[in-house]
């Protein structure tokens, strides 16, 4: 059996699965719950002088049948008073010794923090995590995203919190920022133990088109929120691939961004994180998706012969590239399966206008659509259109003995330079006569 | 063991006759319309007569553009409600659908169909205007799909047109012919209403056009004449015991049952008898109306029914027994129905052949013939100049839909011998182009 066990910069766990902090971890009945059914550790719903908040908080973004693909918030942090959220943490740990509780933080003085650190370490917290993320509302009062955005700040508090702290310290990072890797380095440098990316996007999820007020509509008026759910995913991805790769940061990660099943949490894992935080998933479907992660999890670990989640971290990243270093005499081109193909027409449609017009419609009455292989570029765009499960399929087409990546060209000086280069890529792609455009069948 | 009991008030008749295609709730239509793939050159709009933009309209409906979704429809069928509901939908639209191949339900576009439209009609969203007037009349023999899509769209081009209809309400075969749960009478009524309101055609009641003299006013009175005039009654059968009592014609008994619902009397057994489209419908209806046992009695086999498979599963869900390789050769009783003789039958080379010596009698107090349509041959002699075919249809030329006798056009049943409800939609709206045409 694989070992689910997890030891996290310091912060011991049952698993590597913990809530985020966020409306889930508002209050000690919540987490009991979710202990109760198997997460591993929670991030308590950030600390610090309670808020008043608006009524009207969420907002969402479907896509067609599809609910909160996408998920805003301009909920700020507790509002509930200090001693009753320690009280309640005392009791959690009591119940649930081994499971990790981190208490999320955000205050603005140094000696704030420093008594905030002293409050939840007595409480019994397992670790702490910083507050520099939110996007909306703190950052306006100078807390937040507004630290997170300034390495100098981030690091300098980070430092206060390490003067007192005896816990590991985890560093949330906001992803609006350039280059995520500079509050991340900055962390590192004010001494944090680790880092926690993904927090929410900047954003606006939709705009009510009868009165001109974006959502969620508070008495007719809107904010920016904070983006979150399974769309934020892949920009959560990359930063975490950014931090890994960056030397300067090298302490362990916990992803967060759009996970809700086992496969989200793999790939996270897979690009550098040791411990991964969900949020939206557990407020769209309850605390029981657990339930689907931890087996789904166990037995990818099986079929991989890992025996524990270290083992895991970070395999993806020996194959993360600069786009100059890939192979540019690999090619692949399309192949429909005609046994399988629906006729549904969307890679016809979809390469002829959006692409390369390298498919073709049958002239016998038949709807399976054909490829012109010499027209193929393999970008992919028909195979991610295609509503078939394998119906077409990306075939390699060189002998894969000759790599020549656009870094070794550059180096031998076998690259285009000018605009009219006779080594240009498309040189000799076919384009269609633009007047044929206006030809009707 | 009947499945149903014989309905006594409007309720257990609606409560029986319940509609297999029932008007979607929004979260339905927005779930259903979310699965549509978007085809190219989709294969739904090509087994659509009218060619509707399908994949389009379902769009609509999933963008939250129901009245655009209703405009895509209407833009194609003029009855585009009535299409929703009474077409062979399994055999159209949805049965090309792609998801077939996948062995994935298809869209249920019939349904998101009537989702957009009953929506326009009850909300009376008005897409149609009539054309400036161009000082052309034009006179439409029957108010049912055909006449309907014709008379619609030459009020298009601004011609006046009066429709003549026998009966004292429009739809035809919409209204009469179809089954109950396929349409409701209000359906079927307030969508011509919803038309009439907008491009304000006449519909003259209770004036059954026939005579040579009628026709001869026609030709007078107007610039050209349509002729929307469907079927007229059951084909006998010819065989003895066939004016009994409680012996009816499938297209009478249904007509009747459209109108008087609840009221309309059936047996304890009843034999249909036929193997199409109507027969399922006259022994799906028996059964819904309480007959104790409904046999469905045809001449061949199961599988030379002309009836389409999922009009026969309709029928057997709702308890008719199939009897097959039969043929009736006697009705019994003296003054009313007794029973059913049959003789058994075998195919040899497609030929049907009596088994001599396999005669046998079936008790019953009810027999319903299924067995076809006559011809309006009559109204058709006094025509002067129409061409009619082998098969007694109405000869049109194939574009313009015009007759041998240049004055007249035709579509819908009479040219065709008995289509659905969509070809005649789709016929007559061309017929109209051609009598404008024509005009012009």
């Amino acid at each position: 059996m694989p070992d689910l066990k997890i030891n996290f910069a310091g912060i011991k766990a049952p698993n590597p699965f913990w809530l985020a902090s966020a409306p889930p971890t508002n209050s000690g009945y919540q987490i009991m719950k979710a202990f109760d059914l198997g997460w591993g550790g929670a991030v308590w719903k950030t600390l610090g002088v309670p808020v008043i908040n608006v009524s009207s908080r969420y907002g969402s973004v479907n896509y067609r049948d599809s609910r909160m693909i996408g998920f805003n918030n301009i909920e700020l942090i507790t509002d509930r008073p200090l001693k009753d959220n320690l009280r309640e943490i005392e009791e959690v740990k009591k119940y649930f010794p081994d499971h990790a509780v981190i208490a999320s933080l955000m205050v603005e003085s140094k000696s704030e923090w420093h008594q905030i650190v002293k409050d939840v370490e007595n409480a019994g917290v397992d670790g702490i995590e910083l507050n520099f993320g939110c996007p909306h509302g703190m950052c306006e009062r100078g807390m937040g995203s507004a630290v997170g955005q300034e390495p100098e700040v981030l690091k300098m508090i980070v430092s206060w919190v390490k003067e007192v702290a005896k816990t590991p310290v985890i560093v949330k990072l906001t992803p609006n920022i350039t280059d995520i890797t500079e509050p991340g380095i900055a962390a590192r440098q004010g001494g944090g133990d680790a880092v926690s990316l993904i927090n929410t996007i900047q954003s606006i999820v939709g705009i009510d088109i009868d009165n001109f007020v974006p959502y969620p509509v508070v008495d007719g008026k809107s904010t920016n929120g904070g983006y979150c759910g399974p769309a934020v995913k892949p920009i959560a991805l990359n930063m975490v691939k950014n931090c890994s790769l960056e030397s300067g940061i090298g302490i362990p990660i916990s992803g967060i961004g759009g996970i809700e099943n086992w496969r989200d949490a793999v790939e996270f894992i897979l690009l550098g994180a040791s411990s991964v935080q969900v949020c939206t998933a557990v407020m769209h479907y309850g605390f029981g998706i657990i339930r689907e992660i931890i087996p789904g999890f166990e037995s990818y670990m099986k079929e991989k012969n890992f025996n524990t989640v270290n083992d895991m971290v970070g395999k993806a990243i020996p194959n993360v590239k600069n786009w100059e270093n890939l192979n540019l005499n690999y090619k692949i081109i399309a192949e429909i399966n005609k046994d399988k193909c629906i006729g549904c027409q969307l890679c016809y449609i979809a390469c002829e206008d959006g692409a390369h017009q390298a498919i073709g419609l049958s002239k016998n009455g038949s709807r399976v659509p054909y490829i012109i292989d010499e027209n193929c570029v393999g970008c992919n765009l028909c195979s991610l259109v295609c509503p078939v499960e394998n119906c077409i399929s990306m075939i390699r087409t060189d002998n894969g003995k000759f790599t020549e990546t656009w870094k070794e060209r550059t180096d031998s000086g076998n690259i285009p330079v000018t605009f009219d280069d006779p080594l240009a890529g498309g040189l000799n792609h076919f384009v269609p006569d633009p007047l044929t455009a206006l030809k009707k069948p | 063991m009947p499945e149903y009991k014989k309905p006594n008030s409007k309720e257990e008749f609606e409560k029986n006759f319940s509609q297999i295609k029932p008007l979607m709730k929004e979260t339905q239509a927005y779930y259903e319309s979310s699965r549509c793939l978007f085809c190219y050159d989709a294969p739904c709009v090509s087994a659509c007569p009218t060619g509707i933009d399908i994949p389009l309209f379902i769009r609509q409906i999933n963008t939250g553009n129901v009245t655009g979704a209703a405009k895509t429809i209407y833009d194609s069928n003029y009855l585009g409600n009535a299409c929703g509901k009474v077409c062979p939908t399994e055999v159209l639209c949805e049965g090309a659908c792609v998801y077939n191949l996948q062995e994935v339900k298809p869209i249920e576009i019939g349904r998101l169909q009537n989702f957009a439209t009953s929506n326009s009609i009850r909300n009376n969203i008005r897409y149609f205007e009539p054309g400036l007037p161009i000082n052309k009349k034009v006179a439409v023999i029957g108010a049912g799909p055909a006449g309907i899509s014709c008379a619609c769209e030459l009020r298009r081009s601004g011609i006046e047109v009066d429709i003549f209809e026998a009966k004292d309400k429009p739809s035809g075969l919409a209204l009469y012919g179809v089954a109950p749960y396929k349409i409701t009478n209000e359906e079927a009524l307030e969508e011509v209403n919803y038309l009439q309101e907008q491009l304000g055609f006449n519909i003259i009641y209770n004036t059954y056009i026939s005579s040579k003299e009628d026709f001869r006013k026609l030709e007078e009175n107007y610039d050209a004449v349509f002729l929307g005039i469907g079927l007229g009654k059951t084909n006998p059968v010819n065989i003895k015991g066939e004016n009994l009592k409680n012996c009816y014609g499938a297209v009478e008994f249904i007509s009747e049952l459209r109108m008087n619902h609840h009221l309309t009397e059936t047996g304890d057994t009843v034999i249909v008898l036929g193997g199409g489209n109507t027969a399922m419908d006259a022994a799906s209806e028996s059964a819904k109306l309480g007959a104790g046992k409904v046999i469905l009695a045809y001449r061949r086999g199961r599988n030379e029914m002309g009836a389409y498979d999922f009009e026969f599963e309709l029928a057997k869900n709702a308890g008719v027994e199939g009897l097959f390789n039969v043929s009736p050769v006697e009705i019994t009783g003296i003054d009313k129905v007794t029973g059913v003789k049959f003789i058994r039958t075998q195919t040899n080379n497609g030929k049907l052949e009596m088994l001599k010596g396999t005669e046998f009698i079936i008790g019953c107090d009810m027999v319903i013939k299924a067995t076809g349509q006559l011809k309006q041959s009559e109204v058709m002699t006094n025509i002067p100049g129409l061409e009619t075919d082998d098969k007694g249809r109405i000869k049109v030329n194939e574009k313009t839909y015009q007759t041998a006798n240049p004055k007249y056009f035709s579509a819908g049943d009479v040219i065709s011998g008995g289509q659905e409800v969509v070809n005649a939609v789709a016929e007559a709206k061309a017929a109209a182009a051609g009598i404008v045409w024509f005009l012009s």
